[in-house]
């Protein structure tokens, strides 16, 4: 990205003034020079865009991992008061609705797996539904699927996937409220049929991993992390009922906008007023599709302690954390010294509450909410903990992941699947893909350097290290 | 049949571009591309049926409401596609293909989760017509 456009504030924010005359709001970047460096052009032009929208309050911002997206870039942050006209927009959130990671901590330890460690890893290829075109065991009727789109993680506890105690550590305790199954089509909730518990492709991974470095003593204790230590990270989202919606509003917010005379600098920015019936509509759907995300990552989290319980029988895997990282939210935030409720939309970016939050579970309420930084299956991830600075840097917001510095396509010119998972094999890293394209275009070397990543966010003040995380074993779709 | 696509840069997703003499054909070509990312199309067979049908007067939202109806058709069906036919007149769009269930695919590609509307472009060239835009995975 050509950084001459922006003014360096310090070493990890850059901004990019607004501009009357551009009708445009700042833009933001956290980050550093280097990683900005990387990043595409389209980067700013996406985020510029989003400053044009109504009722922006603050800046457009990316994280240190952002990259171009379609409409928002993936690793945006952007917040809209109902109030003065602000938004709610499709393209803001994504076809993969509350996409997250649930992170399970062991009581196991390296020295325990080790023996056990290919056996486990073909157990969960085979136990854990993943690929496309591949389906789960678990069939809804369509009262219980209005129930899990009403209650989420809450749904799938009831229903014996976990236990209670998981939902003490899930946002919004496993359920997301004001959920409007009514605002789901048929399509959507059809096309969820047999994939509830699955985990998909691309991104998506469910990874064994052992805690290689602590970063912050005193918040690995309160998380339960310790050198040597087991830990087991989901990433998936809301699967085809959520994709569904996210084509359903994406053309009605499309031409809602049109409409109502809002204009979009790009189409796929789609959106409404918060305060129009389509806001009001979509939101209701997105939350629906946000709970059916938390009910699923339940059940795979569930299926995941089931596998372990056969080969390890008396390992206990707990809830660490469950976190969104594709979502909009209505939450209270303190501005110009006011407390206003704002609809924060991140994209590919992680809510990062700080200490004493009175949202965070009291085990997490003295270091901060827990922060995951999903890794690429060669590198490694990252946990952290929210910080106070981040309310007011942004919205409570931090990284996702390492983030894409190549396309899919570069990435199928450079690697090819099976040599590429042989290699991660002679690096202790067990593979099982059920597509070698789809490994390929995963690679490591297509991400951004997590390391880097996961310094830039500390340095920035989004979030502070907790944990490095080392893949053992990744399960991909 | 002569198949014209291709695949273009874009950092998180996948950009797809294709052309047709006739706009039918160059839509039809766009939906081998997509469905291309999920399967390889030669070990596809065309043994089931699925139909979209929509109206919709915008030919760029159009292209994006086939390709998304084709990716609802084939998981609703439960199968991948490889062969496409449309016919549209006016606002009204009519269209088929044809594809087999999941289980008798080998090699999987990655999932398509929907067609967007970023770099979303219906023009017509010299010969026909060029159409793209980027599908999220």
């Amino acid at each position: 990205m050509d950084l001459s456009r922006l003014r360096r504030v310090d070493d990890t924010c850059f901004t990019l003034p607004a501009s009357a005359g551009e009708s445009r709001a700042e833009v933001r970047f956290y980050g550093d020079r280097e990683l900005l460096a990387g990043m595409d052009d389209m980067v700013l032009t996406q985020l510029g865009n989003v400053a044009r929208l109504p009722g922006l309050v603050g800046a457009a911002m990316a994280m240190p991992d952002a990259h171009w997206g379609y409409g928002f870039p993936i690793g945006g942050v952007a917040a809209f008061d109902a109030d003065a006209g602000g938004i709610v927009s499709a393209g803001g959130v994504g076809f993969d609705i509350s996409c997250g990671i649930r992170c399970l901590r062991s009581t196991l330890r390296l020295e325990d797996l080790a023996p056990v460690l290919p056996a486990l890893a073909d157990r969960l290829y085979q136990g854990i539904p993943a690929g496309v075109g591949e389906e789960g065991n678990l069939r809804l009727s369509p009262r219980e699927l209005d129930a899990v789109m009403l209650d989420g993680a809450r749904w799938a506890v009831g229903r014996g996937f976990g236990t209670p105690e998981d939902l003490d550590f899930i946002e919004e305790h496993g359920r997301m409220a004001d959920a409007q199954p009514e605002q789901v089509s048929e399509l959507a909730r059809r096309r969820q049929r047999g994939e509830m518990g699955t985990l998909g492709s691309g991104n998506h991974y469910l990874e064994v991993q052992s805690v290689e470095r602590i970063f912050d003593a005193a918040a690995a204790r309160s998380f339960g992390l310790r050198e040597g230590g087991i830990v087991v990270s989901i990433h998936c989202g809301s699967r085809g009922l959520g994709h569904q919606i996210g084509t359903d509003y994406l053309l009605s917010l499309a031409k809602a906008a049109s409409r109502l005379g809002i204009h979009l600098p790009d189409r796929e920015l789609a959106c409404a007023p918060i305060h129009s019936a389509e806001g009001r509509a979509y939101l209701g759907a997105m939350r629906a599709a946000a709970n059916v995300a938390l009910a699923n990552r339940q059940i795979l989290a569930h299926l995941a302690r089931e596998i372990f319980a056969k080969l390890l029988p008396a390992a206990r895997l707990d809830t660490l954390y469950d976190v969104s990282h594709n979502t909009c939210k209505a939450e209270m935030h303190a501005v110009d010294g006011r407390e206003r409720l704002l609809h924060v939309h991140r994209k590919g970016a992680t809510r990062a509450l700080g200490p004493g939050h009175r949202e965070l579970p009291p085990p997490y309420r003295e270091v901060g909410q827990p922060v995951i930084i999903g890794g690429s299956m060669g590198t490694g991830s990252y946990v952290l903990a929210g910080t106070r600075a981040s309310e007011a840097m942004a919205w409570s917001s931090a990284s996702h992941g390492a983030g894409r510095a190549m396309s899919r396509k570069q990435a199928l010119k450079r690697w090819s699947g099976r040599p590429l998972i042989e290699e991660l094999g002679r690096r202790g890293i067990l593979i099982r893909a059920r597509s070698l394209r789809g490994a390929a275009e995963e690679a490591p070397g297509a991400y951004k350097d997590v390391d880097r990543v996961a310094e830039a966010t500390e340095r920035a003040g989004l979030a502070r290290r907790v944990a490095f995380l080392r893949p053992l074993v990744c399960i991909k779709g | 049949m002569s198949v014209s696509y291709r695949y273009f840069d874009h950092e998180a997703d996948i950009g797809i571009e294709a052309d047709g003499k006739t706009l039918d054909k160059a839509f039809e070509n766009a939906a081998c591309a997509m469905f291309a990312i999920m399967a390889e199309p030669a070990t596809v067979l065309p043994e089931r049926e699925v139909r979209v049908e929509f109206e919709e007067a915008d030919p760029e939202l159009a292209l994006v409401t086939w390709l998304n109806q084709l990716l609802a058709q084939a998981r609703l069906h439960g199968v991948v596609l490889c062969a496409y036919e449309l016919r549209h007149s006016g606002v009204r769009w009519q269209g088929r293909a044809w594809g087999m269930p999941w289980k008798g695919v080998g090699e999987r590609g990655t999932e398509v989760k929907g067609a967007t509307l970023t770099m979303l472009k219906v023009e017509a060239i010299p010969r026909g017509w060029r159409v793209r835009c980027v599908v999220d995975v």
